[in-house]
């Protein structure tokens, strides 16, 4: 892939242009805007597929604001510490995984809390952070691109809290888990030629994967397949989230008209299935903002991860950005039937606590890696 | 030096621009796939989905199918459905669920366990699923909650059938019982096919024909309101009800039996040999299955748990005995077949036998020895020391090739969910469960069906019918038919398994079981005192060991504790010219198998020869 290296710098401010009151505090405010933008579209698509709840809104702002805070008190740590905590927070969320496995309650069919007296936790969360971190902190160390064996490292360490989690079993989270070792590892470099053969083995390897699956998992394979099959089972969210989206058309039916959600045929229409809602209600137009809404994230992200100073806070960056773009992707294509079904939130519209704190936190790190600049030596 | 690590940092810098912009790329080519595909969604097949959508006021329910009714040889029904009424809650609706509870209590007598109950199947279910808090509400209280009933909202009554097993505790360890799907459960079964329904079969034909008796779900289209109440039903496609189902056992018989145990604790199974039909399956004590369905409270369940009798095992398929004496015919059998011993062959019996070269005596349980017996005296007279020396010839892999023949160490895979198999002592079964090497001493006590040998009744009687049908091996089957109600094509329960075990002579079989009938017969027999007049039983008892007894000691049944004591079985079919039924009884700590078990066998054989002919003769 030759692109010439006079190009790659074209329309990049010049390093030393960052400064103002938002960066004395540690926030960025092109990204700041963009989530909160985001938040607030989210809430009225919410109040609507809540069946104007008041109450559920209220539940979510406040979980909005934690994780503001949480997000403000991250942006505030300095990369450095970051890195020296990272393989600490990856031992410990790995063997939570473990202690979860042995001990979690069981909920949902799925055992994925560790219940901490005061606040129920779930580690597979902590990992979507701490993988990327240990793995920018681990190839940052020797220069890029990186070998073979520390490509295989690094793989292995992603790999290991992917199998915990998805044994839990939650593919969703894995699946995020997985694309964040596999993001930081293309974002540091890795050839060509081993992405091509990676992909080609993966896709040699699928249908072994098949035995490997609960019956329920290889339902949702099958119904996505052909979702006809069950139209009482897994294939009703599929053919009834269509049915709300194709039916909203350009304009929509209108805020609160979308009787696919509110006649209670769209199910999870709150939380997964949120998207479904807004096509129905907003139409075409109203994806189009909050996709838009997106896409200036995902890119401020990487603009901010390509003006990181060293190669710790580009991978960081680039890995954690891109892991909240597979966010959007998986959600938008599961909702609208291009790919099967898996327990992937909409980020920071669905409604529900945990994943909205990690994504929050992911920010608060990009943030504090924008602005946390040491001086570099001229 | 620096210049070096300014150059890194810059080629790094580059790749990962080079890489963020593919990224970038990647981004955007994913998103606009996104609208595309909504661009196809809301614009060119808006026209198809706006229809759809709107004849969305049109919404598939469920309709469980009716579950299978299970009844006896003779029409009696063993498990139906009866309606019940139900206090169902759905969490969403009702928000402050603990609060609604306590306030409920005070219309309806709601207990710790209801609670505990909903609290764990709201654990296991949906925001939006309804989730019973009180079941079987008796008329009154439901007219009580009627008149309430709008103070509560998200709480309903729900009319729905509930499993009924009118004979309860005679007939709960074959039938089994129904409870609501456990997560584990869920995971196996199809999710679609059990939406709406909230039981599955957990033990006995309940389980093992869950398939069957289960049905096929129904899907109707309703029409809804703005608020998602039912309007009218547009069409329906009606469930398939589950099969009935039609046993071979019949509850006369079992009633007889449990009878015929009394106190004890034991299992008695009654198999037709024609057919590997069982008759009878009784374990006693037994436990009343209904409060199963719904869920036992924590304190009834646990009194069954820690019962010392442990009513919720199933003896007859679970309890695994040594054969005791039992076993003798058989290897009497295997002698003959083999050409191991002839037999009018006699071997001497001074009360003890030693290996060669060995000082350990394997005492014969008549002190004083039989004297000179031939296999005839042996069988009757149940000579240990004849057996002893039988199964040291057979040799450990010819006993254990000849009993498995006869279903002796595997499971018989009767329809009868959950049996055990058993253990046929082998070389390579003690290799492989103890990592030991086989003793010459060990081929002995398998020969009297003592030691490391265990049996199920069912195993024993399976092998029962099997002699009587002269090695004709017929897996046991509880199900003799099954219908449709509405169907004139009844389908075929699964076919039994039927093997022959090799013949080499057929006298050798008719041989031994002459034997046997003597052991009733014959003055010195050692049943002799359930000799019938009307019909000939060929049997043999057997006394297996709970307490083993030391090389210097002797056993005294009455200064050991009860729960120590001997377990006696018999094994028996008659008429032995044309076996139409095959029993064995264990009775546990009974002692003797002469004198405890088999008057069990013949209170059941009278019962099942006698008491037709009785009907036959308009009695």
């Amino acid at each position: 892939m030759p692109i010439p290296a006079s190009m790659l710098r074209w329309g990049l401010p010049p390093e030393s242009r960052e400064g103002g009151f938002f960066a004395r505090i540690h926030l960025d405010l092109p990204l700041l805007t963009g989530l909160l933008l985001l938040c607030g579209f989210g809430l009225i698509v919410l109040y609507s597929a809540s069946d104007q709840s008041s109450s559920q809104v209220e539940r979510q702002v406040l979980r909005l604001l934690l994780a503001l805070v949480v997000m403000v008190a991250l942006a505030w740590v300095p990369p450095d510490q970051m890195r020296r905590w990272a393989p600490w927070l990856y031992t410990g969320g790995v063997l939570m995984l473990v202690a979860v496995l042995a001990i979690g309650d069981i909920g949902k069919g799925a055992q994925r809390w560790l219940d901490l007296g005061v606040l129920r936790f779930q580690p597979s969360e902590l990992l979507k952070l701490a993988v990327p971190m240990v793995l920018a902190t681990y190839l940052s160390r020797r220069s890029l691109p990186p070998t073979y064996w520390r490509i295989l490292a690094a793989a292995t360490m992603t790999l290991v809290p992917v199998v915990l989690v998805a044994k839990q079993p939650d593919l969703g989270t894995a699946l995020l888990i997985a694309s964040a070792g596999v993001f930081v590892l293309f974002l540091a470099g890795i050839r060509w030629r081993l992405i091509f053969a990676l992909a080609g083995l993966g896709a040699a390897v699928a249908p072994v994967l098949w035995y490997f699956m609960r019956p329920y998992q290889r339902q949702r394979v099958l119904t996505f397949l052909n979702p006809e099959t069950d139209p009482l089972g897994t294939g009703y969210h599929i053919i009834q989230s269509q049915i709300a989206i194709g039916s909203g058309g350009m304009y929509g039916k209108g805020w609160f008209n979308g009787t696919q959600s509110h006649l209670e045929f769209l199910p999870e229409r709150h939380t997964d299935f949120i998207l479904a809602v807004l096509g129905e209600e907003f139409g075409l137009i109203g994806i189009a903002v909050l996709l838009c809404m997106y896409l200036f994230i995902i890119l401020r992200g990487l603009y901010i991860a390509s003006r990181a100073p060293d190669s710790f806070g580009r991978l960081l960056a680039g890995g954690l950005t891109l892991v909240f773009f597979v966010y959007v992707v998986v959600n938008s294509g599961m909702v609208t039937g291009l790919l099967p079904v898996v327990g992937v939130p909409l980020p920071l519209v669905s409604y529900g606590g945990t994943s909205l704190v990690t994504i929050m936190a992911s920010f608060g790190v990009l943030m504090s890696i924008h602005t946390h600049r040491k001086l570099m030596p001229t | 030096m620096a210049e070096f690590t300014v150059k890194d940092h810059r080629q790094e810098e580059d790749l990962f621009l080079r890489r963020g912009l593919i990224a970038g790329v990647l981004v955007i080519v994913a998103l606009v796939a996104v609208v595309l595909r909504l661009v196809q969604l809301q614009l060119v097949r808006h026209d198809h989905f706006t229809p759809l959508s709107q004849d969305n006021a049109v919404k598939l329910e469920p309709i469980p199918p009716t579950r299978g009714r299970i009844f006896d040889v003779n029409g009696v029904l063993l498990a139906e459905n009866i309606p019940a009424f139900s206090l169902e809650l759905i969490p969403e609706k009702v928000g402050d669920v603990a609060g609604t509870i306590e306030r409920l209590k005070g219309v309806l007598p709601i207990t710790e366990d209801d609670v505990r109950r909903f609290k764990r199947l709201r654990k296991q279910s949906r925001p939006f699923d309804t989730v019973p808090l009180r079941v079987n509400l008796t008329e009154e209280e439901v007219a009580r909650f009627a008149v309430v009933g709008h103070f509560f909202p998200g709480a309903d009554i729900r009319a729905s059938f509930m499993r009924s097993y009118p004979l309860g505790q005679d007939t709960a360890h074959v039938v089994g019982y129904v409870g609501r799907i456990n997560e584990a459960e869920l995971k196996e079964i199809s999710s679609s096919e059990y939406r709406g329904t909230n039981f599955i079969g957990k033990t006995g034909v309940e389980k093992s024909y869950e398939d069957l008796l289960h049905g096929r779900v129904g899907v109707q289209e309703v029409e809804v309101n703005a608020r998602g109440r039912v309007l009218r039903v547009l069409e329906s496609h009606p469930p398939t009800s589950g099969y009935d189902l039609h046993l071979y056992f019949d509850v006369g018989l079992q009633q007889e039996a449990i009878e015929a145990l009394g106190e004890y604790t034991g299992a008695v199974v009654a198999i037709e040999p024609s057919s590997g039909g069982i008759l009878a399956l009784a374990s006693r004590p037994s436990f009343d299955p209904n409060p199963f369905v719904e869920g036992i409270g924590t304190e009834a369940y646990q009194q069954l748990r820690n019962s010392k009798d442990r009513p919720l095992f199933n003896r007859a398929i679970r309890g695994q005995y040594p054969p005791g004496s039992t076993i003798k015919p058989f290897i009497a059998l295997a002698g003959l077949e083999t050409g191991s011993i002839g037999y009018t062959a006699t071997r001497y019996c001074p009360g003890h036998y030693q290996l060669p070269g060995q000082s350990h005596q394997f005492r014969d349980w008549r002190k004083g020895g039989h004297g000179s017996v031939d296999m005839n005296r042996a069988i009757i007279e149940s000579c240990d020391v004849y057996f002893y020396d039988l199964a040291r010839n057979l040799g450990i892999d010819q006993l254990a090739k000849s009993l498995g023949g006869f279903s002796f160490g595997r499971k018989t895979g009767a329809d009868i969910y959950g049996e055990l198999g058993g253990v046929l002592p082998s070389r390579e079964w003690k290799r492989a469960s103890r990592g030991q090497d086989w003793f010459p001493g060990e081929t002995l006590i398998v020969g009297i069906g003592q030691g490391t040998f265990l049996a199920t009744p069912l195993q024993l009687a399976a092998a029962t019918a099997t002699l009587a049908n002269r090695g004709r091996y017929l897996q046991p089957r509880v199900v003799k038919s099954m219908e449709v109600p509405g169907s004139n094509e009844p389908p075929k329960p699964p076919p039994a398994e039927v093997t022959q075990i090799p013949i080499t002579k057929s006298k050798n079989w008719e041989d031994v079981i002459r034997s046997m009938t003597s052991v009733i017969e014959s003055e010195r027999g050692t049943a002799h005192r359930i000799r019938s007049p009307s019909y000939r039983i060929a049997g043999k008892t057997g006394t297996a060991q709970v307490f083993s007894v030391g090389q210097n000691e002797s056993y005294n049944e009455k200064r050991i504790a009860k729960h120590l004591r001997d377990h006696a079985l018999f094994i028996a079919f008659a008429p032995a010219e044309d076996p139409k039924i095959a029993v064995a009884v264990l009775v546990e700590n009974g002692g003797h198998g002469g004198s405890v078990a088999a008057p069990i066998a013949r209170r059941v054989m009278d019962r099942y020869l006698q008491g037709r002919q009785l009907v036959a003769a308009g009695r």
